[in-house]
């Protein structure tokens, strides 16, 4: 079959925030450079970003990068890069910066500067107490943050494949990315990207779950491509729930809520977290608010008629606040929960949100895995990006507003390395010969399965499987139930069958080859998960609990390393936590708590 | 789990095996988490994956879901199930060109969201740190920036439909005066001179079916009247 070829310097894959912000800089480099996105730009899913993004400008009180890469490591419960983490802190605020000269319209001080808002685990001197470090344009921040970078690029004059999917890396035989394969979703038709440079920025893959604050199109695309084209998945048993979810819709309520000074209440109108961290309470990091909540719903303190709620409650905050603070969240709460906030609180439940794990990559946003000789080593022509990245900053739990951080400073980073490897490399490598067949062997297996399995069925297997088996508090007998089922849910993804066979803008095709995405990103995830035993982060198990030689059921002698599972025969292997930062101390491992 | 069944009309076209568009009647059944217009074309998918649409964030903020819902746009995931009469019939947004099913081609449209300049321009050296900006003047930004770009407003517009090439329509306009209300933004000349034409600007007659129809409570056409003002006064 005669497959087009596009030549480009660089392909980006994805164009929300990381795509978005690696795109501005190639094309001011003067870089030939393609954007290819399933959605249009503004539709990705940093759009729904609501609360904020870190960085210690200091515009309302003192403040210190310093401060906010130890918060950030102990959020990482220390499973985070401390290279990577002191790099991200220290670009936080020319990356905010940045974003206000293309024109971002932040919330303001009384003084004209960045406005900014306390949020979960940001404190001042070294865990002392909150500090204002979220910048945020009132609950909208993705929103605004995602256009005035859309916005940026038509200036720059990116090129954008809008509605094109991505279907498989290009590697050469000595197994450098050369390509990518992509889907026009209009007309069905398949291509090959050429190029000398490919980032990956394709989001998360919160889909796996029944409940999740994810859009539809987070559905691990880059991972399940990076998977299959060999190459491991960082630290995959690592998700975060958001804390508040609204209960039965799944939509984000921000911790910007509580920022602004919401507390969560249990059925005995009690302010809970007072008890689980006395000292940040409501602000404590996300996998500990998660789960005091689902404990207080297990102890039977949950609200409403199932009891299987909590509260969050604003009532107390002035109205003329919520309006020009959270105008968005009112919207939301009347939309998806039934309340106006002014006069009642929210049904809050904790929520898949984020993947803390992803591609893994060093700060400088290439992607890297072991060589033969088990030595990290770079993947040429390969960088990653954003969620779908791990470089790994995040560790077991990310601390709010550092996702939309993260997506800046490495999506510049790796932009910037792509610019200065392809300036300094003369030619396109060859493609391989039939560079596109893995790609059109899988279309052609979809088209062509009969008596298989329907889309909507493997996706719900895939949700209900993740859900059941590896949630807030996980179980050691639970997981391994988990491993077997996901690998028998595997059996039908092999088998996905398609009743639409039209070349037009085909939506089943589209979502059958996202479930061979999801289930990389599933499996990943649970046998990750599984093989982690102790508790660290977003991840706690039971047979893993808190006693004085393991406090919090953390182990740093046996589990202080980062996992890294390889599709093929689901191997996993381990490599070291970079302990040492770029020019400060280490920032010690110690007890967790907040 | 208690369902009930919802009846649609929706409008269906694959050029890839249909010789012309037609209304097809079919039925979903649903439960009590389906509360929204898209939750229930989810379960109708599930019966009938051929239905093409698109969706991503379903919750209001993406602008993916935009259709014409019994004759007034809207997005499916904001529109309450309850509040329709069925049948529901379901439509392509008017005046743009069917690709397939529910999804138009919306080159148009973002033709001229992209011809207004959509983008701060200020030719200043940046400085080092934030522009500043009093909270008075971001306040002017308000119901102008949170445009999610889903057209509702454009392809509910009269004026839109006859001149989709010429007439820049209300969401693009709405963008251009949130880069003229903008003190950061250093070219408003330039801005006004780009919509100093019988067509691009004044061909609003201030119908008012974008403010009617935008899912986010803006109104494009106050903001078309500010730019009218604004290139009144620079000739007084």
């Amino acid at each position: 079959m005669n497959i087009p070829v596009f030549k480009f310097d660089a392909v980006i894959v994805g164009a929300g925030g990381s795509g978005l912000r690696s795109a501005i800089q190639l094309s001011e480099a003067g870089l030939k450079t393609a954007v290819l996105s399933k959605v249009f730009p503004t539709r990705s899913h940093t759009v729904a970003a609501q609360g904020g993004v870190a960085a210690s400008l200091g515009n309302s009180d003192a403040d210190h990068w310093h401060w906010h890469m130890y918060d950030t490591v102990k959020g990482s419960d220390w499973l985070g890069d401390q290279d990577a983490i002191e790099y991200m802190c220290r670009k936080a605020v020319e990356a905010v910066v940045d974003l206000e000269h293309y024109g971002m319209p932040f919330d303001r001080t009384e003084n004209g500067k960045i406005y900014q808002r306390p949020f979960g685990g940001h404190m001042s001197n070294f865990g002392e107490k909150p500090v204002r470090r979220s910048c945020a344009a009132a609950d909208r921040t993705g929103h605004a943050m995602l256009h005035a970078m859309y916005q940026r690029n038509v200036k720059a004059n990116t090129q954008f494949f809008v509605e094109w999917m991505a279907l498989d890396l290009i590697r050469d035989s000595e197994g450098v990315v050369v390509g990518v394969t992509a889907l026009e979703m209009e007309t069905g038709q398949v291509v090959i990207f050429h190029s000398r440079a490919v980032i990956f920025a394709t989001g998360g893959s919160g889909r796996i779950f029944a409940s999740s604050t994810n859009a539809f199109i987070n559905t691990g695309d880059g991972l399940g491509m990076a998977a299959r084209a060999g190459i491991p998945l960082e630290d995959m048993e690592f998700w975060q729930f958001h804390p508040t979810g609204v209960a039965g819709a799944g939509v984000l309520i921000t911790e910007g809520v509580r920022g602004e000074g919401g507390v969560l209440r249990n059925s005995d109108h009690e302010r809970f977290m007072e008890r689980y961290a006395p000292n940040a309470k409501d602000l404590a990091s996300r996998d500990v608010v998660s789960r005091a909540m689902t404990t207080e719903i297990k102890e039977g303190r949950g609200c409403g008629p199932n009891k299987d709620y909590v509260l969050l409650d604003i009532t107390h905050l002035e109205p003329a606040t919520i309006m020009k603070r959270l105008p968005g969240i009112r919207e939301i709460s009347m939309q998806f929960a039934g309340v106006d906030p002014i006069k009642e609180p929210i049904p809050v439940v904790p929520t898949c949100h984020y993947q803390m794990g992803g591609i893994p990559t060093n700060y400088a946003g290439h992607v890297v895995a072991p060589d033969a000789s088990g030595r990290q080593a770079i993947i040429p022509g390969f960088y990653a990006a954003g969620e779908c990245a791990c470089a790994s900053v995040h560790g077991a739990n990310r601390l709010g507003t550092n996702s939309l951080l993260d997506l800046l400073v490495f999506g510049k980073s790796a932009g910037d390395s792509a610019v200065a490897d392809v300036k300094a490399e003369a030619a396109h490598r060859d493609l391989p010969a039939n560079a596109a067949d893995y790609s059109l062997a899988r279309l052609n297996a979809i088209n062509t399965q009969k008596d298989g399995v329907s889309v909507f069925e493997a996706r719900q297997a895939i949700a209900r499987t993740m859900q059941d088996h590896a949630g807030v508090f996980r179980f050691a007998d639970l997981l391994k139930k988990g491993v077997t089922q996901i690998l028998e849910v595997e059996k039908q993804v092999r088998r996905l069958e398609i009743k639409d066979k039209s070349q037009i803008w085909n939506t089943a095709r589209v979502e059958a080859l996202e479930t061979e995405n999801l289930i990389e990103v599933a499996k990943a995830s649970m046998i990750s998960a599984e093989a982690r035993k102790e508790s660290r982060g977003a991840h706690v198990r039971d047979d893993a609990p808190d006693t004085p030689e393991f406090p919090n059921g953390r182990n740093d002698k046996e589990w202080l390393k980062h996992t890294l599972w390889y599709r093929e025969g689901n191997r996993i292997a381990y490599k070291p936590v970079q302990m040492t930062p770029l020019t400060v101390d280490t920032i010690a491992l110690k007890t967790r708590s907040y | 789990m208690t369902t009930r069944t919802v009846r649609f009309r929706i409008y269906r076209y694959d050029p890839d095996k249909d010789e012309r568009p037609y209304m097809q009647d079919i039925s979903a059944e649903v439960d009590e988490h389906d509360r929204k217009l898209l939750d229930a074309l989810t379960k109708l998918k599930a019966k009938d994956e051929t239905l093409a649409y698109r969706r991503s964030c379903r919750e209001g903020v993406c602008g993916s879901d935009a259709i014409n819902i019994n004759g007034k746009n809207g997005l499916a995931c904001l529109t309450e199930l309850d509040s329709l009469k069925q049948p529901i019939v379901l439509r392509p947004l008017p005046g743009l060109p069917v690709i397939r099913d529910l999804i138009v081609d919306m080159t148009q449209f973002f033709k001229q969201y992209h011809s207004i300049k959509p983008y701060l321009i200020n030719n200043d050296p940046p400085p080092e740190r934030e522009r500043l900006q009093s909270q008075e003047e971001r306040e002017e930004l308000n119901g102008l920036y949170e445009c999610i770009l889903c057209a509702c407003c454009s392809t509910s517009c009269p004026s839109f439909w006859w001149n989709p090439d010429k007439f820049v329509g209300p969401a693009g306009l709405l963008s251009a005066y949130r880069f003229l209300a903008d003190t950061r933004d250093q070219a408003t000349e330039e801005r006004l001179d780009n919509l100093e034409d019988p067509y691009r600007l004044f061909r609003c007659h201030t119908i008012m079916n974008c403010v009617d129809v935008c899912p986010k409570g803006l109104n494009p056409t106050a903001a078309i009247g500010k730019i009218k003002d604004m290139m009144v006064r620079r000739f007084v």
